[in-house]
């Protein structure tokens, strides 16, 4: 085989919460009442935007969740074959471009020549400090005073390729524009736009430029933007795998069973929360770096030692964040277990199994769904604040914060190393952003409160 | 009252013991103190003697728990359970890992720089967001209100790394109006703090100027604002008078719990603009992996956070007379 698939823990747990959201999706769409309050959610155009943008940094995540070792070649092609200890992902083909290409060190976005001095030898033989020419970035160009013209022009050509592939897509949602008339697909459509309009001319001229400049070991900076995606992606996610059971599970017990089943659970929370948050994550963490620091027989290869520490941290930062998901679940189910129809369960001698199951669960879905999606983004910020602190990912992990951590030190150059720590932010915001606005959306949409206030602003919106 | 308080505060010593159990475990079971020894003498190849003498000189060479070995009392008070674990209730810290110097003399001293960047963060920019607040609740439902909202959502959506390192970039470095870090004793802080207490209350705008929108616009939906503006009341007068009092009580738990770990300080503020408070202490000690100062820092944040809750609870009984003491 040419190549070793390798599934690091948190590919399969991303896929696997990919197919339990399918699976959900699929639940939902065959009951009316599941589908509602997401009927209501992709009737808002902030909310559709927000999800196509979100799609596509999914899909940046997911291709980077295919993991491979290459073989190495050989010139003996009956012996088994040897693969590399270099972990890659399908994201790394597709842009090997991106990845092969390393400068020496910081390039400005869309430079010809480095950002520091070198000595370099003319021809008549003279020694000269100046900036060189980048190894890759424009060394097409045989006059540099055609830089201005040719990206101009590069980048119109990404334009146009970028209409292409919008007008392919406007075309190809025509059948689904029909089925589903009510959701807003300008607004989809308009959020498709923006993200061409950006990709097409970045990507073309990714092809002979470092669109985003390089960093100080000249790694070019679109590049680890895009593998950044994936760890956050990883955090806002996985991190939510831990906390729901545990949130769920304590909280409506707590609501539910009372007593000393009650006090527990809260004494339980009351501690946890009682630890400032950061520094209990910090002291977690610590604990975990020492334990993989003293037992490194147990990776074979870094890529898997760091995504221990990756899985590691969203564990631990699942274990501190439940507390707040509980407290409402039991708020909500104490208030649930005094209704009517939960008594009347009650005297027909349904067991409490199945009263949570049946009853009080399905009853507080709607928060468990506002919770998720609304730490996401709470998620995505805190792993960049926890990197800067150093309890955060792996340093060799790519992740928005250690880009800016990375960056950070070159604030007191003259001119200031700009580029790395824009594109870390640029990115980030965007993802946090389309993810909060969705968040919103979805609690419009589900929360029972909003409803019961709200005709008038739904009335207002279909017009 | 007194019972009632009373009673709060003897509720909150399980939850202390709880939390140094917590830290106890988390700091010596999960790894052993010949661990940590490894960890901080750094290479893989130590000795078992640079271990010993590692544990010996940190006070790490006593049994965990339990010594059998030892006499009377001192079986249980010759453990490293007792010395770095139950010792923290009387706040004897003890001695930093990394440089040796006493804790709690470190705390006292650092104290003051955390305050006075997290006072002044705390009530101006609580004046801000909730003036802000009331303004969109005033005009909600109009494109000004609608604004004012998205403005919190984009600014609530930015990492506070971002308002940091831009506020330094455009502040100290492009227009010179303050220095980049640093502090000074005295009066002659203010120049230094400046920057970082207008960033922070910039940082928290976002987020809090929504919520206490939202907790304005869900009071003014009661049945009591209609009464008041239908019997004649102007509309400012109900916004002051009414809303803003009640809407007050939500506001208040969220914000007295804070008010104790004020002194804790901001970890990441304090430690990009190098003010010497416990924020930065505290970071310092994470990178330099000084577990002795972690631990007390994990302590005392809990004991500040619970000194809160009972605060809370206390306020809460003060402003809302429906609360009764059960």
């Amino acid at each position: 085989m040419p190549f070793l698939p390798v599934v690091l823990y948190t590919d399969a747990l991303i896929w696997l919460l990919l197919a339990a959201a399918g699976a959900y999706g699929w639940y939902c769409s065959r009951h009316e009442h599941l589908a509602a309050p997401w009927v209501r959610v992709f009737r808002n155009p902030a909310a559709v935007a927000s999800a196509v943008v979100l799609a596509v940094y999914l899909l940046i995540a997911l291709s980077d969740s295919l993991h491979y070792r290459p073989a190495l070649d050989q010139k003996d092609t009956k012996a088994a074959a040897v693969y590399a200890v270099e972990v890659r992902s399908v994201l790394d083909v597709a842009a090997s471009h991106l990845r092969g290409r390393a400068e020496k060190t910081y390039s400005a976005p869309l430079a010809t020549r480095s950002f520091a001095k070198e000595q370099i030898e003319r021809a008549d033989g003279k020694v000269e400090r100046d900036f060189p020419r980048l190894r890759f970035g424009g060394a097409h160009l045989k006059d540099e005073g055609d830089r201005a013209a040719d990206i101009t022009l590069k980048a119109l050509f990404g334009l146009a390729a970028a209409a292409v592939a919008w007008g392919l897509i406007a075309f190809g949602v025509r059948p689904l524009r029909r089925r589903l008339p009510d959701v807003p697909w300008h607004a989809a459509l308009a959020a498709a736009a923006a993200i061409l309009a950006l990709a097409g001319p970045a990507l073309w001229l990714s092809a002979s430029y470092h669109v985003l400049g390089t960093d100080k070991v000249g790694q070019d900076i679109l590049y680890l933007a895009l593998k950044s995606v994936r760890t956050s992606i990883v955090i806002g996610t996985i991190t939510t795998l831990v906390l729901l059971p545990l949130g769920i599970a304590l909280g409506v017990m707590a609501g539910y069973f009372k007593g000393w089943v009650d006090d527990t659970i809260q004494y339980l929370y009351t501690t946890l929360n009682s630890i400032p948050g950061v520094l209990l994550i910090a002291a977690a963490v610590l604990m975990v770096q020492v334990y993989i620091d003293t037992h490194p027989e147990l990776f074979p290869t870094s890529a898997q030692r760091a995504d221990l520490r990756l899985l590691l941290l969203c564990i631990i930062l699942g274990l501190t964040s439940w507390t707040g998901l509980a407290r409402l679940l039991r708020g909500e189910s104490l208030k649930l277990s005094e209704l009517e129809y939960i008594q009347a369960a009650h005297a027909f001698g349904v067991s409490n199994t199945r009263i949570l199951a049946r009853h009080i669960l399905p009853n507080v879905a709607h928060i468990v769904i506002i919770t998720l999606v609304l730490d996401f983004s709470g998620f995505v910020l805190a792993e960049a604040v926890l990197s800067y602190i150093g309890v955060g990912v792996d340093p060799s992990t790519n992740s928005f914060g250690t880009m800016i951590n990375a960056a950070r030190l070159e604030m007191a150059r003259e001119p200031m190393v700009w580029w790395s720590l824009a594109a870390a932010f640029g990115f980030m915001l965007v993802l946090v952003l389309a993810a909060n606005l969705l968040a919103d959306a979805v609690r419009d949409g589900f929360d029972p409160r909003v409803r019961a206030a709200g005709p008038v602003k739904l009335a207002a919106q279909k017009t | 009252m007194t019972a009632y308080i009373i009673r709060r505060i003897l509720y909150a010593i399980p939850i202390l013991i709880g939390v140094n159990l917590l830290t106890f475990a988390l700091f010596f079971v999960v790894n052993t103190p010949d661990d940590m020894a490894r960890m901080q003498l750094g290479s893989k190849r130590v000795t078992p003697e640079a271990i010993e003498k590692w544990k010996i000189e940190y006070g790490y060479d006593r049994p965990l728990l339990w010594d059998s070995k030892a006499e009377g009392i001192a079986k249980a008070t010759h453990t490293i359970f007792y010395e770095k674990s139950l010792k923290l209730f009387t706040f004897s810290f003890g001695a930093s890992e990394a440089d040796k110097r006493d804790i709690a003399n470190e705390i006292k001293s650092r104290m003051w720089p955390s305050l006075a960047l997290a006072i002044p963060v705390f009530l101006v920019g609580l004046a801000v967001n909730i003036t802000f607040a009331l303004f969109l609740a005033f005009f909600r439902a109009t494109y000004l209100d609608y604004s004012g909202v998205v403005l919190c959502v984009v600014m609530m959506s930015i990492s506070t790394l971002f308002y940091i390192i831009g506020g330094q970039y455009l502040v100290s470095k492009l227009l010179h109006l303050v220095p980049i870090s640093g502090y000074d004793a005295g009066f002659d802080a203010a120049k230094f703090l400046v920057l970082p207490v207008v960033i922070g209350i910039i940082s928290s705008f976002g987020s809090s100027a929504r919520l206490y929108r939202t907790l304005f616009v869900e009071e003014m939906g009661k049945d009591y604002v209609r009464t008041a503006r239908a019997k004649g009341l102007a509309d400012t007068t109900v916004l002051f008078r009414h809303v803003l009092k009640n809407a007050m009580i939500p506001i208040l738990t969220g914000v007295v719990v804070v008010i104790p770990l004020l002194f804790l300080g901001s970890l990441i503020a304090e430690s990009f603009f190098g003010i010497p408070g416990l924020g930065s202490y505290t970071i310092d000690a994470i990178q330099a992996q000084d577990f002795a100062v972690v631990r007390s820092m994990v302590f005392l944040g809990s004991v500040l956070y619970i000194v809160g809750l009972v605060l809370t609870d206390i306020s809460y009984t003060l402003v809302d007379p429906r609360v009764r003491f059960e």
